[in-house]
């Protein structure tokens, strides 16, 4: 078994949970149906921005450099990082060439791709997650299981009982409102008390330099408009060409996301306010290694909404931890392969390729098209489990064949239902665990297809 | 080779095929009433949004507003406002607004399809103001409301400072997708939409 399936089977012991994982992660695929089909424009949208993207990372350079002119322009500082370690010791030098102790975080996937927070902490800098999700995965010590809902995984009561040990609120405490309180008041303290804020960035746009960042919460602002340092992190493909880029992007983002029509706050940052600094981490993490790959560029086009992970039955059935990446669900299986293939190399099986990333992906990535170059890529360097192997091998063998197929078809139809029980689900079958195999039909369909053709 | 020449060099030699900008347009249909529909928006955000015929009928209709009412403390960049007593701009630390029970600013747009409002801090020596205020009042103009984004980014200018579409109050829904309004900054919101 991959590591995936290894940890998705954990996550399935206990059934009513993982049933109500399904429900509360499909719900949100729900309501991103109700806001996508109340604009007729829809689908237009989704073309205009897939192209926008496709033509951003045809010049990547180019854009990134018009966005340092003019970002440099406003007083921001631009700094370049070829890969997580770099990021993370310039992110750390920014911080403590300016004695900074106490940071707050607002939610980026890209530091959390770094591990920035270990290596700050590691550092002596108090690093405080303020989206109220990823506040609670940190309390956990646990990282987020979804990109967009960081704590989907976890019960309210259970946030109950955390907020009790680590925040002393009343023991038994499980209403969202009350936990949510506790929480703002907990970390109002932490922005008071905050040197530097540090953001992710949704986009970035070359044209003018600026940085836009999406919450609902609103602790990105505070984070990055109380103290006087503000660092935002992003990936080169975080590019959008032109200002009215974003009416597209933004139109699409929140609903995709969680049906939203947009997020409670858009902000954009052009320079620093005014006596403070803003620092911008450029990183490229593998990113252009995966711009040089034809059939996996387009993954770069995610504006990380989370839609493909609420629409995935296995996302769903599995849960985020499952995947034992930052991004899981099928971009991250798309793109964690790229990073280190050989730890990988499960993630891209762990889909049913039925397609319905690729239908909600607002920006058009071919999802399971590309989870399934993967499959093959990796199954070509050796990389994919030995038993997946060797399956592949007997399926084109008997495929290829005509006699063979015959024959296993016959034995399928006529052997198959006298084996006993105890033989056909037996371990060796993988198709026949936690469901019952079809009924076989009495003739082929080679015979059956004869007969009709009779009339 | 320093790190931004590397990754340059490493992008360009992606060669990746050219591709097409395609013209920027806009999308979709435009609303007959755009009060309307920005008002339902701002509703469906958790907002609420107050018609008024004019501005002089801002300071009555404040009086309605709770926050505005039984507040201490109260920010306006708005002139004309009785009650406002905190001057924003006499201010030397932002930290030092952490007690404004209301936030009253002007918006310089406002977006029918979504209930967002553009607010910049041009001239307003702290842009914290808004999210450091346990409630937010914006005042805008009926007439700078446009249909949609695409509309809204025609309008508005980017550079230098700070701008942000506000949307109704801070929320969240974290905690098993419970909708809890007031996760970090405002508590509630309210557009006085003028004209």
């Amino acid at each position: 078994m991959s590591a995936h399936a290894e940890r998705a089977a954990l996550f399935l012991v206990d059934q009513p949970r993982s049933a109500w994982h399904d429900q509360a992660v499909w719900w949100v695929r729900q309501k991103r149906d109700r806001a996508a089909s109340a604009l007729p424009e829809w689908e237009e949208l989704r073309d205009q921005a897939s192209r926008i993207k496709a033509h951003a990372l045809s010049r990547l350079a180019d854009y990134l450099e018009e966005f340092e002119r003019n970002a440099t322009r406003w007083g921001a500082r631009v700094h370049w990082a070829r890969d997580a370690e770099e990021h993370n010791r310039i992110v750390h030098g920014i911080l403590a060439e300016r004695g900074v102790t106490r940071l707050v975080k607002s939610k980026s996937m890209l530091t959390e791709e770094c591990h920035l927070n270990p290596y700050l902490i590691a550092r002596g800098i108090e690093v405080i997650d303020t989206d109220l999700g990823e506040r609670i995965v940190q309390l956990a010590k646990e990282s987020p299981s979804h990109i967009v809902m960081p704590a989907i995984h976890k019960k309210k009561e259970e946030i109950g009982d955390l907020f009790h040990d680590k925040l002393g609120t009343p023991a038994g405490l499980s209403d969202p409102a009350k936990l949510t309180e506790a929480a703002r008041a907990h970390l109002r303290e932490k922005f008071l008390a905050a040197q530097a804020g540090l953001t992710g960035v949704n986009f970035a746009i070359a044209e003018t330099g600026g940085v836009v960042v999406c919450t609902n919460e609103g602790n990105a602002d505070l984070g990055a408009s109380l103290p006087s340092l503000h660092v935002a992190c992003m990936g080169v493909e975080k590019i959008v060409p032109r200002a009215k880029d974003l009416g597209v992007f933004l139109r699409l983002l929140a609903r995709s996301a969680t049906g939203q029509s947009v997020t409670a706050y858009t902000s954009h940052f052009h320079g620093p306010k005014p006596g403070g600094e803003l620092h911008i981490v450029i990183v490229d993490h593998g990113r252009s290694k995966l711009l040089a790959r034809e059939e996996f560029r387009r993954s770069l086009q995610c504006i990380r909404c989370g839609a493909c992970m609420n629409t995935c039955p296995v996302y769903r059935r599995s849960g985020g931890h499952s995947y034992g990446v930052t991004v899981p669900g099928p971009i991250g299986s798309v793109l964690a392969p790229s990073v280190d293939p050989r730890k990988h190399a499960g993630l891209p099986f762990a889909s049913s390729l039925c397609g319905s990333c690729t239908d909600v992906c607002p920006v058009k990535i071919d999802l399971h098209h590309q989870l399934l170059a993967w499959r093959s890529e990796l199954s070509r360097e050796g990389f994919a489990p030995r038993r997946k192997r060797l399956a592949a091998k007997i399926g084109a063998l008997v495929l290829g064949s005509t006699w063979l197929y015959r024959l296993s078809g016959w034995l399928a139809r006529r052997v198959v239902p006298r084996l006993p029980r105890a033989l056909v689900y037996s371990r060796l079958n993988a198709w026949g665990r936690g469901r019952e195999l079809p009924e076989m039909p009495r003739d082929s369909f080679r015979a059956q297809w004869r007969r009709r053709g009779q009339p | 080779m320093g790190s931004r020449e590397e990754i340059l060099a490493r992008l360009r030699s992606a060669a990746v095929p050219a591709r097409e900008l395609p013209e920027a347009r806009r999308f979709g249909e435009r609303s007959a009433d755009l009060r309307a529909r920005f008002a339902q928006s701002l509703t469906d955000a958790g907002g609420r949004c107050v018609p008024l015929p004019s501005a002089e009928a801002l300071p009555a209709a404040l009086e309605q507003l709770a926050p505005y009412r039984d507040g201490r403390r109260i920010a306006s960049l708005v002139p004309g406002v009785p009650r406002a007593n905190v001057r924003v701009d006499e201010i030397a630390d932002p930290h030092d607004l952490r007690d404004v029970d209301l936030a009253i600013v002007p918006g310089e747009l406002g977006v029918a399809e979504n209930g967002a409002v553009w607010f910049t801090d041009r001239g307003l020596r702290h842009r914290v103001l808004p999210w450091i205020a346990q409630h937010l009042a914006l005042v805008v103009h009926a007439e700078r409301l446009v249909n949609d984004m695409h509309e809204a980014y025609e309008r508005i200018e980017l550079g230098n400072g700070f701008g942000c579409f506000i949307s109704g109050p801070s929320k969240t829904a974290d905690i098993e997708q419970a909708l809890v309004i007031g996760a970090h900054g405002p508590r509630s919101a309210t557009v006085f939409l003028i004209g």
